[in-house]
């Protein structure tokens, strides 16, 4: 089928889509121009397959290359980047590399869970959390700055793990009428987003606005279907817990 | 080895800064250190790491580079020889894999060790010994995370054989089982046996007291 040796052989991406970290590969394989199977998984109920590829973690993603798994959002990509060297999406500056990488993980580990968490807050909570998330974005938002995108002209590593700050937080947002990530505190990030999601390698895997929106029902809804809905979640993106 | 202005801000008891001065030792860089006191940090860590105003801090001909994982995969980009990380994409994922898990699930585990007090201290040693566990398993079998050499996994969880041994004995706990863990055991007697590695862990007896006295203040402040 595929000729010897090619590296377009057999790439497969089990995912779930809301997942923000699975849209991260998704992005990088889609500018790379990476021609892949998707497998939705069903998290209630994981095939034996991802349980067998991430018997550590038993999370999506788990990217599959040639029959080897690799998982890990942030090591995928780095292994996506090493492997298929078109449009690269970290900087060939080892300076810039590391400054990427560094806010890389500051989007990962400071910025997704300060999110995730106003959206699941009670309204007791709502406003402390809401305090950590508009600390957080501010300095991401310093660290943008004048330019169009993190990576530069074109979107790079930092761009592609934001994604949910690019277009689901503020899609849920404007649903639960939280007004954490506005134009008027954050114009830059504003316009970033409005630019990243713009991006075709982005727009390709973008989720529709209404099935997200279904997704996520107002914390206020009931103790009951909220706590449900989120031990569900909770099984995959990292649980609303104190920040380190 | 010219360092051509490398200077590493870093702290005796910090296991991260370890991590980057094994790399620079392995390297054969050379380097200014200079050793941060916490309670008063410096202007020059301060400016170094806005963000988290943390060590270890490398700064290289007058640029920082913070978060010890990324330094060590710049030190890997800047100083070609004595690779860290392998050739292989794939290798490389699985060094980075490890060297993620030990930072995700160990270090909170073997902190709880330290911070918790009665069942919440039973549950971080139960936690801490399966994770550890799950680490052996990234052995698959060889004598280290790099194969037959110490590489870049080696470096970034290196300290955990000092830190379990410590923790062990300063709080009379098990972590490592000789029988349920034999081959990350025998990792754990390789490397503390390594020159490079050996070298900069911090004197025993004052990680040992340093760390006591750490969980005596924090479990103090959890208790009134």
């Amino acid at each position: 089928m595929s000729s010897r040796g090619s590296k377009m052989e057999e790439v497969k991406l089990f995912g779930y889509w809301v997942s923000p970290f699975c849209r991260s590969v998704e992005i990088a394989l889609n500018i790379k121009g990476i021609q892949y199977e998707y497998i939705e998984e069903d998290l209630t109920n994981k095939s034996p397959q991802l349980l067998q590829y991430n018997p550590v973690y038993k999370k999506i993603p788990v990217l599959l290359h040639n029959g080897k798994p690799i998982v890990e959002s942030m090591v995928i990509l780095e292994y996506i980047d090493e492997t298929w060297k078109n449009n690269p999406i970290l900087p060939e500056d080892p300076f810039e590399k590391a400054r990427a990488r560094f806010w890389a993980n500051f989007v990962d580990q400071k910025c997704f869970p300060a999110l995730w968490k106003t959206i699941w807050s009670t309204s007791e909570q709502y406003e402390q959390n809401k305090a950590e998330a508009l600390e957080r974005l501010k300095v991401l938002e310093n660290e943008l700055g004048g330019k169009r995108f993190f990576g530069g002209d074109s979107i790079g590593m930092v761009d592609i793990v934001a994604n949910f700050i690019g277009f689901s937080f503020r899609t849920i947002q404007e649903a639960l009428k939280l007004d954490v990530f506005t134009e008027d505190n954050f114009p830059k990030l504003w316009e970033w987003a409005e630019n990243f999601a713009n991006c075709s390698p982005v727009k390709k895997c973008l989720p529709p606005q209404d099935k997200l929106i279904a997704n996520f029902p107002p914390a206020y809804m009931g103790k009951t279907l909220v706590s449900s809905f989120q031990s569900r979640l909770q099984l995959q993106f990292h649980p609303p817990a104190a920040a380190k | 080895m010219a360092g051509e202005g490398v200077k590493l801000l870093g702290y005796w008891a910090s296991p991260f800064a370890l991590r980057v001065r094994s790399a620079l030792k392995l390297k054969g860089i050379e380097y200014e250190y200079q050793e941060e006191d916490l309670g008063n940090k410096s202007p020059l860590l301060l400016q170094g790491n806005p963000v988290y105003k943390k060590v270890p801090v490398l700064l290289h001909n007058g640029k920082s580079i913070s978060e010890s994982l990324v330094i060590l995969e710049y030190i890997d980009e800047v100083w070609k020889h004595n690779p860290l990380l392998p050739e292989d994409p794939y290798e490389r994922a699985r060094s980075r894999f490890w060297a993620k898990f030990v930072d995700e699930k160990c270090v909170p585990a073997l902190v709880g060790v330290i911070t918790k007090v009665g069942e919440e201290l039973e549950k971080s040693a139960r936690e801490a010994r399966e994770h550890l566990k799950t680490l052996e398993s990234g052995l698959d079998g060889k004598r280290c995370f790099g194969g037959t050499k110490i590489g870049f996994a080696d470096v970034a969880i290196a300290w955990i054989a000092y830190w379990v041994r410590m923790e062990q004995e300063a709080f009379k706990i098990q972590l490592i089982d000789q029988q349920n863990m034999p081959l990350l055991a025998a990792w754990i007697d390789y490397v503390l046996e390594d020159p490079v590695m050996k070298e900069f862990m911090p004197p025993y007896d004052k990680l040992v007291k340093h760390t006591r006295d750490l969980r005596e203040k924090l479990t103090a402040v959890v208790s009134n």
